[in-house]
């Protein structure tokens, strides 16, 4: 048994939901109390989806039990495929149905239906969001494909050549509450055709099964959200002998590197290779000089473990930041997060737990945090800039403009989005600085609320962290004063470095000089 | 009794369960903390349906049930003992533990009650611990409250002495309110259940006169009535009708005059009137559809077609108690169509056939329908909002005029459209 006051991922069922939603002519029996229908809101709500989920919630009810709930699952089951007529159904059960194990996958096949039904076997007491989604991928694909495989025939990624047309792949991965799929699938393809290089199918966003159906038209899969799409590409791989892309284009150096991925795969010539780097502004950005107070800027992240590895690779290598914390709620991709932050010699915290994660952030005292929602929401109570860079979906993570995070434009949104929080930043510091200055109006608000940026509230604030040594230690009138002027982002960081510092040497009063040896000491 | 039509209906259903009511009680009782026993979809739908982002911490969680949890229930109720341990050192301000059971908890006949009480045995003077079921097999929405104030009672002490019981959860505003009028009516001694601090229960008995404010309290009042206390028979206090019959009801059982009655309310009917007056002009006429969530249907069809002049096409409800709802239905119009329970699908029919300028519903429907170009309300703002009393009468309005005037904002014919 788990305490949580708050989740990343919703149950599997919420995942299988997600493809089912993101597809056309899909419908989705979910074996469901009544209270799970909450999950349509997640949709209609935070995507302001117009349509509803294509889900039917069994509703069973305590005096259910003791009957036949197995009748009632059927009923349902012909009810939905009566008034929804879907190509192909899916049927599963949430983590109450689980428990009565009434089987309805098992028993949709036996009542005799045309279409094809894809079980969903999701178990809810030990798995999450995104493995439901995958799962539910890979067996739909599996479930519409399995009469395709054929044994000898494997799709070479030339046979486009053969077949005298432009190559074509398919986009796999995106879907509804995947943040913002919908951009950057529109990004990657514009940067796929630029190269001549044509789409397939994009799925599970979109598509329909006939859509699953013709996959195996395409050379090679792009492998955009592995959370989603690893487990598909890999059967794809394995029965039909199609290849699939590993690099994420997110940030500049990850783009190009995937279009060479995609064109040595497809053993396509790529013709524009100097053209590449002036697609995007955020090189010449990072390089002007007025980004040069970006260098060795202290960064926090937290999130799903490709946008986190992607954000770490585009902080440090493309902006000049420093990494000092990277973490993911995804535990799939614990193995990939350690190793990227293994590079950058930091700890990668793997937490399903935001507090695990507020309290790390509070450790490594960054000047910018890039998250999700709620990292953003305790960057906000510790007075840190912060830019959402992650699922859990928020309806702000669904801009009515164009957004990607993915691509030339998606190296863009992230310049802008990262940098003018910190420039807010800034702006807090100076007016931090001028406050004593007799033009500077009192009571000038913060952006970022109240929070403890000025000297007093630190001096004050009442640290629950362990080994505080501020105990018997005086700060002097001109250790204080000194103290004021250190910039408010690392004046906390300075002040328990600085009482560290006189514990160490048994220094009873710290004074300005105490500052600059402590500074000195641990530089 | 009006000559309403009742109808039942069952089938999939488009409802939240009784867990999305700790996301009010919390709130009410400061001093509390709302432990959910059950499954991670427990825990994604109180986050999804409260916001709970914006607290540091909330005062209310899930236990989270693992393979091994279900493996055996020995285990379980150990893991669970472990689990609030951890808990209460960590929040030592908890003074009330509400263990609330889940789907999956009743499912596997974790026995709550036995853990609850054992653990008020070694907490006896620091915490104390309820429990009831959540659950969304046995419970709808608004039920959870029920649930929660039932497994209240037990704790309250009994007494003689003659008071007021103002039941269900109110906002602080309109509780204070209601208690100013009282007090002018001469009744003075009110107490409110839930109280303000768990830890302050009204003490109850023969000469306890309950009043309820919320529609959905069964099998409270049920259990109110076993300790001996008078159930006061009125409609709601919802709009000016249902406020007005309330507060008489209140005073007759008090043995107050009508006439003081209308003295004190009078002003504020009044300056309620003219307040609905902007709102009634734009609902007047127009066509009402209201899918089961809170149980407040029927008090809100109610006000909205006598003093708002809507017209009923349908009134769904998830449960339906007659006898709690006796005064309530009398009030409707003859020939109201009222539905017990859901077949959402069917009922969604019904909607598009009949055509609806308003639609009440949950939130996983209105934008579907919105985009179907029907204006929609969230039934769940009418759990949140303050919308209690003859003063909140143009405010409860408002929630149903401002879809309607947005609307017509929106598609006025002065806009240039592309």
């Amino acid at each position: 048994m788990e305490l949580t006051l708050w989740t990343y991922e919703g149950p599997p069922h919420v995942g299988a939901m997600r493809i089912a939603s993101s597809m056309k002519d899909i419908h989705y029996v979910l074996h469901a109390p009544q209270g799970d229908t909450y999950a349509d809101l997640l949709f209609t709500m935070i995507e302001r989806r117009g349509q509803r989920p294509p889900v039917t919630y069994t509703t069973f009810q305590a005096r259910d039990l003791g009957g036949d709930t197995a009748e009632l699952v059927k009923k349902n089951i012909k009810e939905a495929v009566e008034r929804f007529k879907p190509k192909t159904l899916l049927v599963g059960e949430s983590c109450t149905a689980e428990l009565i194990q009434d089987q309805p996958g098992a028993l949709a096949k036996g009542m005799g239906f045309d279409m094809p039904i894809v079980n969903l076997e999701l178990p809810a007491y030990s798995k999450k969001e995104n493995w439901g989604a995958s799962e539910t991928f890979y067996q739909l694909i599996r479930t519409l494909l399995k009469e395709k495989v054929s044994y000898s025939k494997k799709i070479s990624p030339l046979r486009w050549k053969e077949y005298g047309r432009r190559p074509k792949v398919n986009i796999l991965g995106p879907s509804l509450l995947g943040f913002r799929c919908r951009d950057d699938v529109i990004e990657i393809q514009r940067i796929l055709s630029e190269q001549g290089i044509d789409t397939n199918v994009v799925a599970p966003l979109g598509a329909s099964p006939d859509d699953i159906g013709r996959l195996i038209d395409a050379e090679i899969n792009i492998c955009l959200y592995p959370e989603i799409a690893e487990a598909s590409c890999e059967w794809l791989k394995r029965n039909f002998g199609m290849e699939y892309t590993n690099t994420i284009p997110i940030g500049i150096k990850n783009t190009i590197e995937f279009i060479n991925e995609v064109h040595k795969k497809l053993d396509l010539p790529l013709t524009n290779k100097k053209e590449l780097e002036n697609k995007s502004k955020l090189p010449w950005y990072s390089k002007s000089v007025d980004s040069n107070y970006l260098t060795g800027k202290r960064v926090f992240i937290f999130g799903d473990g490709t946008h986190a590895i992607a954000a770490a690779k585009i902080a440090k290598e493309e902006l000049g930041f420093e990494v000092v914390g990277l973490g993911t709620y995804s535990r799939e991709m614990a193995r990939q997060v350690r190793a990227t932050a293994k590079e950058l010699n930091v700890e990668a915290l793997i937490t399903n737990n935001y507090l695990e994660v507020e309290d790390a952030m509070k450790k490594a005292a960054p000047e910018l945090v890039l998250g999700t929602q709620m990292e953003r929401h305790s960057a906000k109570r510790l007075g840190i800039p912060c830019s959402v860079i992650s699922t859990p979906m928020h309806v702000q993570d669904v801009p009515a403009r164009y957004s990607p995070q993915m691509g030339w434009e998606g190296a863009n949104v992230i310049f802008d989005d990262w940098v003018h929080p910190l420039m807010m930043g800034l702006e807090e510091h100076l007016i931090d600085m001028f406050k004593h200055d007799f033009e500077f109006v009192d009571g000038h608000q913060s952006h970022l609320g109240h929070t403890a940026t000025n000297t007093k509230d630190i001096l004050n604030s009442d640290e629950k962290e362990e080994n505080n040594p501020k105990e018997d230690i005086i700060w002097t009138e001109s250790g204080r004063a000194e103290l004021t002027k250190v910039p408010f982002f690392v004046r906390g960081k300075v002040k328990t470095n600085t009482e560290k510092y006189a514990i160490l040497r048994g220094i009873p009063e710290i004074s300005d000089e105490t500052l600059y040896d402590a500074k000195a000491y641990f530089s | 009794m009006s000559k309403v039509e009742f109808n039942k209906e069952t089938g999939p259903r488009e409802v939240f369960c009784g867990l999305t009511s700790i996301v009010w009680l919390h709130r009410r009782m400061p001093d509390a903390f709302f432990l959910v026993v059950g499954s991670r979809t427990c825990a994604h739908l109180i986050q999804s349906a409260a916001g709970v982002m914006i607290f540091a911490e909330p005062r209310f969680g899930t236990a989270i049930l693992e393979e091994k949890d279900l493996a055996g229930l020995a285990d379980a109720h150990e893991e669970l003992d472990r689990v609030v341990n951890d808990l209460i050192a960590r929040r030592p301000e908890i003074k009330t533990l509400f263990l609330v059971g889940s789907c999956p908890s009743e499912v596997i006949k974790l026995d709550l009650a036995t853990v609850a009480e054992k653990l008020n045995k070694r907490f006896l003077g620091q915490v104390r611990f309820v429990n009831y079921s959540g659950s969304g097999i046995e419970t709808t929405f608004t039920q959870g409250e029920d649930g929660a104030l039932k497994a209240l009672i037990p704790l309250m002490e009994s007494s003689n002495e003659e008071k007021l019981l103002l039941v269900g959860t109110l906002a602080n505003n309109v509780e204070d309110r209601f208690k100013k009028i009282f007090k002018n009516l001469g009744i003075t001694n009110i107490e409110s259940f839930p109280p303000r601090q768990s830890t302050e229960l009204p003490k109850i008995g023969k000469n306890t006169k309950v009043l309820l404010t919320q529609p959905y309290l069964s099998d409270t009042v049920r259990d109110l009535k076993h300790r001996g206390c008078e159930i006061i028979s009125a409609p709601f206090p919802l709009g000016i009708e249902g406020s007005t019959e309330w507060f008489l009801a209140a005073a007759k059982a008090f043995e107050i005059s009508e006439l003081k009655v209308h003295e004190i309310i009078s002003p504020l009917i009044n300056r309620a009137k003219l307040a609905l007056e902007s709102h009634k002009e734009i609902l007047k006429g127009k066509r009402l559809f209201l899918l089961p969530e809170s149980q407040l249907e029927i008090s809100l069809a109610r006000f909205l077609h006598n003093e708002c002049g809507m017209d009923l096409i349908e009134v769904g409800t998830p449960y339906l108690n007659k006898d709690l709802m006796k005064e309530e239905i009398n009030l409707l119009p003859d020939n109201t169509k009222i539905v017990e329970g859901q077949h959402v699908e069917k009922q969604l029919d019904r909607v598009r056939e009949s055509n609806p300028d308003l639609v009440v519903c949950g939130m996983g429907l209105a934008n579907p329908l919105e985009a179907e170009g029907i204006s929609t309300k969230w039934s769940i703002e009418m759990v949140f909002s303050p919308i209690h009393g003859i003063d909140q009468a143009a405010d409860l309005a408002g929630l149903f005029s401002k879809p309607l005037k947005r609307n017509q904002i929106l598609t006025s014919k002065t806009l240039v459209t592309h």
